[in-house]
């Protein structure tokens, strides 16, 4: 199978992640669609790892799905402590840091 | 060269006195006038012994010096503190302290109800400290010690009522004025460093003798410009009306007897640049046939009467100053008018004191009148005076003013005629105002109301006008009788007295051409002012030329127009142009901050997806960059 595909569907996840980020309120789903956008990257490393048959992109991978563990820890907390105070998970309500 | 060491306390006695009287504060109130005047007469003793010493001296040995410290060492340039008393210094030197001293005991009684006659009289030692440093110094460096010491001391003494804005004023414009003056001297000393070499006064005329003329030139006119800012000499005599605002003492010692006379002094101890640089002489020349014509047409006008005598000063510094303009043929004159004005200039001011004293302070003349009767004592020392400046023998003015007039005229050719002529329609004017004042305060009818109570002065005041009055008519016999003060002085211009080859005319002729101008101007004076009325008021609807004389011949107004409105305008401009430039720039630079960042702030929305937006168009616009530079 010709491994440029994969490419093309690392580059539409990350789209729809994109998008979403982008376009939904609720902080619950823009979280998820980060998590969509860093396995479209993780997908595209391991791809190219294996065109050029060396494994460095394998082990960035690694790194990656690590560090998005870390960040889905921090994350859903924020997310949590948010929703406690404001009785609201949408990304649109927490827009005091223009004032 | 001589040396003595007695020198140092002509100067130190009158020091003390300033210091002493200034430090002790109120506690010398009460015999701080008795110390000041005993300092100042102490001086004028020294000075008598040191008189005495030097005629015992042969001609060539007379000038004595007295090292005081060495004041600068740099490498080869040595400055001492030093002071030369030779001919010329004397003379100034006994008519400073006596003329001085006579002031001081007049001021006893001139000051007797002055809170701060303590400090009065501080201020008049300190004078005569700087005026014998001035007359004393051996260089020109300590010659400019003792000019700005008299100039704070005149700044202090006009300015001494200063509670009165006006006077206060007055006493400002005559320290700013002489300032000018000063700058020339300062250049003068600096351009004879840079090009002789040196500034004492033997080193200078040293090299003056193989130094370029330009130099000496510009020497010359910067020492011009020094002299006319001290003695309120055109273009710098605004000054001297307005300082009489001092008391009346002052306005006798200073602005007329001695720190106005500087300026021919110092032409005249610098006789070797002058006599080395034609083109300065002739503009000392110019600068004196001016002002003696400026202050005699000023003199016509004042009502005033300390403001005539004022005029009448700065015309007569313009015979001296022209005189030292002569050359050697009449540096002798000059220091001869100088001396016999002192006494008979010095005098009248007195006099106008005593008849202020005696009228409420009144020194409007046109509120005088019929004075002779109620002040004899003044009247007879004040017409004694009154003689002697306009030039009636056998008084002294008479000798002086005639030499320097016979003198203008045989300075050949063209120059000569119209500087004799100038000089003789000076002494006409000068016989025209001097009769007006005499006949509006003594003889005319009366014109001040009955609560004046004119009266006699107290003796200690009509002494000192008494012993000037004796010196104002014996003087001037006693300095020409046998050219003794010619004679005495001439071997410190290194003269050999070989100058009289030629004759214009002869001296008889002169004097009878100068007693006829002394009569058309008397005559004049006393038809008008003796035998028609007089109006206690100055009339108003008088003719262009009196409103300009009366306005001091506009000089006020020239400086104001020519100077400080320039001035004002180049400031204001310069302060516009840091305003608008300088902080301009600064505050451009803040605002465009400012702007700007309230110009960004307005895409801080404060929603996460704006940013997450931002970062999207960020991160695609990095990589299309990057595809389209590698591409």
């Amino acid at each position: 199978m010709n491994p440029y595909n994969y490419l093309y569907v690392s580059a539409l996840l990350f789209t729809i992640g994109a998008v979403g980020v982008v376009l939904r309120r609720n902080a619950i789903v823009v979280f998820m669609c980060v998590e969509l956008m860093l396995n479209a990257a993780n997908l595209t490393l391991v791809t190219f790892a294996r065109i050029n048959g060396s494994l460095e992109g394998q082990v960035v991978a690694f790194f990656t799905m690590v560090v998005a563990a870390c960040e889905v820890v921090v994350g859903l907390a924020i997310i949590v402590a948010i929703y406690r105070s404001r009785r609201s998970a949408s990304v649109d309500d927490a827009s005091l840091l223009k004032r | 060269m001589t040396t003595s060491n007695s020198l140092v306390y002509l100067i130190a006695l009158p020091l003390a006195g300033a210091l002493i009287l200034l430090l002790a504060g109120r506690r010398a109130d009460k015999w701080g006038h008795l110390l000041g005047t005993a300092m100042s007469a102490g001086s004028f003793a020294v000075g008598l012994y040191q008189l005495n010493e030097m005629l015992a001296r042969s001609t060539e040995e007379r000038a004595v010096g007295q090292k005081l410290f060495t004041w600068i060492s740099v490498g080869t340039f040595n400055i001492d503190a030093g002071l030369l008393l030779d001919q010329l210094s004397i003379c100034f030197v006994l008519l400073i302290t006596g003329v001085g001293t006579l002031i001081h005991i007049y001021s006893i009684s001139y000051m007797s109800h002055d809170e701060n006659r303590r400090r009065f009289f501080a201020y008049l030692n300190l004078f005569i400290a700087s005026m014998l440093l001035l007359v004393l110094g051996d260089s020109y460096l300590n010659l400019y010690v003792g000019w700005e010491g008299v100039g704070l001391a005149s700044y202090l003494l006009i300015g001494f009522w200063n509670q009165k804005p006006a006077y206060a004023t007055a006493s400002k414009k005559a320290f700013v004025m002489n300032r000018i003056g000063d700058m020339g001297l300062s250049l003068a000393i600096m351009i004879a460093f840079a090009s002789l070499g040196s500034v004492s006064f033997s080193g200078v005329e040293e090299a003056s003798h193989h130094a370029s003329e330009a130099a000496l030139t510009g020497i010359g006119i910067m020492l011009l410009v020094a002299a006319a800012g001290k003695s309120a000499q055109f273009p710098l005599q605004a000054w001297l009306g307005d300082a009489m605002a001092g008391p009346t003492p002052v306005s006798a010692l200073i602005h007329a007897a001695t720190m106005v006379t500087a300026g021919v002094y110092l032409i005249v101890r610098s006789n070797f640049i002058f006599d080395a640089a034609p083109t300065a002489q002739l503009l000392v020349v110019i600068v004196g046939a001016i002002t003696l014509l400026f202050g005699a047409l000023v003199g016509t006008a004042k009502d005033d009467i300390k403001k005539a005598l004022a005029a009448s000063t700065m015309s007569q510094i313009g015979y001296m100053i022209l005189a030292a303009g002569l050359g050697p043929a009449g540096y002798a004159f000059a220091i001869m008018h100088l001396l016999t004005h002192g006494f008979f200039k010095a005098g009248m001011f007195l006099g106008a004191g005593s008849v202020m004293h005696g009228m409420n302070d009144e020194v409007n003349m046109r509120r005088y009148g019929a004075l002779r009767k109620f002040m004899p004592i003044t009247f007879i020392t004040f017409g004694l005076g009154y003689l002697a400046i306009i030039g009636v023998p056998p008084f002294a003015g008479f000798y002086s003013k005639d030499l320097i007039i016979e003198t203008a005229f045989n300075a050949g050719g063209l120059k000569g005629i119209l500087l004799g002529s100038t000089t003789l329609l000076g002494a006409a004017i000068t016989a025209f105002y001097m009769t007006r004042v005499m006949v509006l305060t003594f003889t005319s009818p009366k014109r001040w109301d009955d609560n004046q109570h004119p009266h006699e002065s107290p003796i200690l005041m009509w002494l000192p006008m008494a012993i000037l009055a004796i010196g104002s008519v014996t003087t001037g016999f006693l300095f020409t009788k046998g050219d003794a003060l010619a004679n005495w002085i001439n071997p410190v211009f290194g003269d050999h007295g070989d100058h009289h080859e030629e004759h214009l005319l002869e001296p008889i002729v002169v004097s009878g051409m100068a007693l006829t101008a002394v009569l058309i101007g008397v005559g004049i004076a006393l038809a008008k002012y003796q035998f028609s009325e007089v109006d206690a008021e100055a009339p108003q609807n008088v003719s262009i030329f009196t409103r300009i004389a009366r306005k001091d011949l506009m000089q006020d107004s020239i400086n104001e127009a020519l100077f400080m409105r320039p001035g004002q305008a180049l400031t204001s401009g310069l302060v516009k142009t840091d305003d608008l430039v300088i902080d301009g720039t600064v505050r451009l630079v803040g605002r465009t901050a400012i702007g700007a960042g309230s110009e960004l702030r307005k895409t801080q929305t404060g929603f996460a997806r704006s940013y997450a937006v931002l970062i999207l168009i960020g991160a695609i616009a990095l990589i299309a960059g990057i595809w389209v530079v590698t591409q």
